[in-house]
């Protein structure tokens, strides 16, 4: 990967998008039966899986508290989702990462209806192109909801950086490696910021502007967070809904078996004989 | 259940009036807030229904569980949920001596026990001391989520009897998700069976009437595999309406 010599050519960006745009998101809830809640999302070229453990037991026990749940985030990058091999393993980007990430969610989680209980929460990052911290949480929260875990809401997050001077939403990879800032944000959907971090240098006037544009590319993704939820099951409850299931076959057996019983019976004695 | 059902995710409005607050649900700025990602119960008060979610037990739930450990004086019960059930010797239907525990209920056993007790620190306290509790040595045993267990029992146990009716079995049906199916002669495949289709198709409306369905479907199909395999027992079962069960177990095994 190579410097690209401009970023932002005709207000439209190098993968085509205008600034405040964030990029195609697709996400699928519940791909995980082994996990008690899961969630897979491709976010541009991020491709990233989240699954939700418990509430649990805590193991080590030590860990546990007595009157609130605690809650374990995993962030880990597979070595393939790099260009360059990364070394498997907890390194201390991944370190901070998962903390960064756990403080973003705890604030939505109802943690004092389980006691002595643990909530994990495992981030999978499959495919990197930036931003994956912010996938991540929003796998995260997706899959905590299908885990059966109150909580106060969804949290929702987005990057904002700046690339030849200019602010941009949700960089991808270029963007990201030369560019001048990246800042992750997360907030709930009621508004209250649970995640800020910022590398690269922004101005005062740059830095209010930003925040703006990373709460507005937060409630886009929450929207998606969202349908991807209701779609779920929305689905199967509407099919179901008209027509009683398959009209062409199904009714008919069911009439015959109701009705005709005695008779079936007997035509098929007569076809024996 | 002919009303549109509405899905909500943690954090939708369900309503502006506080007071009707039910399970699922918070009040924040007045108003009322699901909590949980499932399905909307409106009645005097609104509750949201999950559509997944652990068993957290409470006081006289009838729970299914299996010995996780033998201690001094308790059996330690693992009741599928975050907390670890715990049933003192003196809770045993009899008397039974400190040293001769394992004898009666050893590790591995699947026990029906009542919830006596829950306090704050969720210590769970269990206990056997009801005519309808006991050691589960027969039948077997299958497990469902336990927020579909309010489905699978139906309005004042209308599901289950529907498929007691039909497998000839008895079933027990715990709190925590785990289901007991128990009977001599009956058909614990069918019940298992039917009791799979409720976890996977709870949320979609109509499920009383397709469950009747697929119970006829199953008695047919079995009715069609005897025409096809053997066709005397056709014409015996012609004659006799009332043997069909039991040739359906005979076809089964």
């Amino acid at each position: 990967m190579t410097k690209p010599e401009s970023f932002i050519t005709n207000g439209i960006r190098i993968d085509g998008r205008k600034p405040e745009e964030i990029r195609p998101i697709t996400i699928e809830v519940g791909v995980l039966d082994r996990a008690d809640g899961s969630c897979y999302i491709e976010h541009g070229l991020n491709k990233v899986l989240a699954a939700v453990y418990g509430p649990r037991e805590v193991h080590p026990r030590h860990m546990q508290k007595p009157t609130t749940a605690i809650v374990r985030f995993r962030y880990n990058m597979a070595s393939f989702s790099v260009e360059e091999r990364k070394r498997p393993g907890p390194d201390r980007r991944s370190v901070e990462v998962s903390k960064v990430s756990r403080e973003a969610l705890e604030p939505v989680i109802f943690t004092e209806y389980f006691p002595k209980s643990s909530i994990d929460v495992f981030v999978e990052v499959l495919q990197a192109d930036a931003g994956t911290r912010t996938v991540g949480i929003n796998a995260a929260s997706v899959a905590l909801a299908d885990a059966g875990i109150p909580m106060r809401g969804l949290v929702s997050a987005c990057a904002v950086g700046k690339v030849d001077g200019e602010l941009v939403l949700d960089l991808m990879k270029e963007e990201d490696n030369y560019g001048e800032a990246d800042m992750p944000l997360a907030m709930t959907q009621t508004g209250e910021i649970t995640l800020l971090q910022m590398d690269g240098n922004l101005t005062p006037e740059e830095f209010e502007k930003a925040i703006e544009m990373a709460q507005e590319g937060c409630k886009r993704i929450y929207e998606i967070q969202r349908n991807a939820l209701i779609e779920r099951y929305k689905r199967d409850i509407e099919t179901e809904e008209e027509p009683l299931e398959t009209p062409e076959e199904e009714p008919v057996e069911v009439e015959t078996v109701v009705e005709n019983e005695a008779e079936e019976e007997t035509s098929e004695e007569v076809e024996s004989e | 259940m002919s009303e549109k059902q509405r899905i909500v995710i943690p954090g939708d409005l369900v309503s502006r009036d506080p007071a009707r607050r039910g399970d699922g649900t918070y009040v924040r700025d007045g108003s009322l807030y699901a909590s949980l990602y499932g399905l909307v119960n409106e009645r005097e008060k609104i509750r949201v229904v999950p559509l997944s979610g652990k068993y957290v037990p409470t006081r006289r739930d009838v729970v299914v569980g299996f010995v996780k450990e033998v201690t001094f004086s308790n059996w330690i019960v693992d009741i599928g949920s975050p907390y670890e059930g715990l049933l003192h010797v003196s809770e045993y239907p009899r008397r039974i001596e400190l040293d001769e525990m394992s004898a009666h209920l050893g590790i591995g056993e699947a026990v029906l026990v009542e919830v006596k007790e829950v306090d704050p620190m969720m210590k769970v306290e269990l206990t056997m001391r009801d005519r309808r509790l006991r050691v589960i040595r027969s039948g077997r045993i299958v497990e469902i989520s336990p927020s579909k267990v309010p489905r699978l029992i139906g309005h004042g146990g209308s599901m289950i009897s529907l498929i007691k009716g039909a497998s000839d079995c008895s079933i027990v049906v715990g709190q925590n998700g785990r289901v007991w199916i128990n009977g001599k002669g009956c058909d614990e495949g069918l019940a298992a069976e039917a009791i799979d289709k409720i976890e996977s198709e709870s949320h979609i409306p109509g499920l009383t009437d397709r469950l009747g369905r697929f119970f006829e479907e199953t008695k047919n199909d079995a009715d069609l595999n005897e025409s096809d395999s053997e066709e005397e027992v056709v014409v015996e079962s012609g004659e006799e309406a009332g043997k069909g069960n039991n040739i359906i177990d005979e076809l089964l095994e």
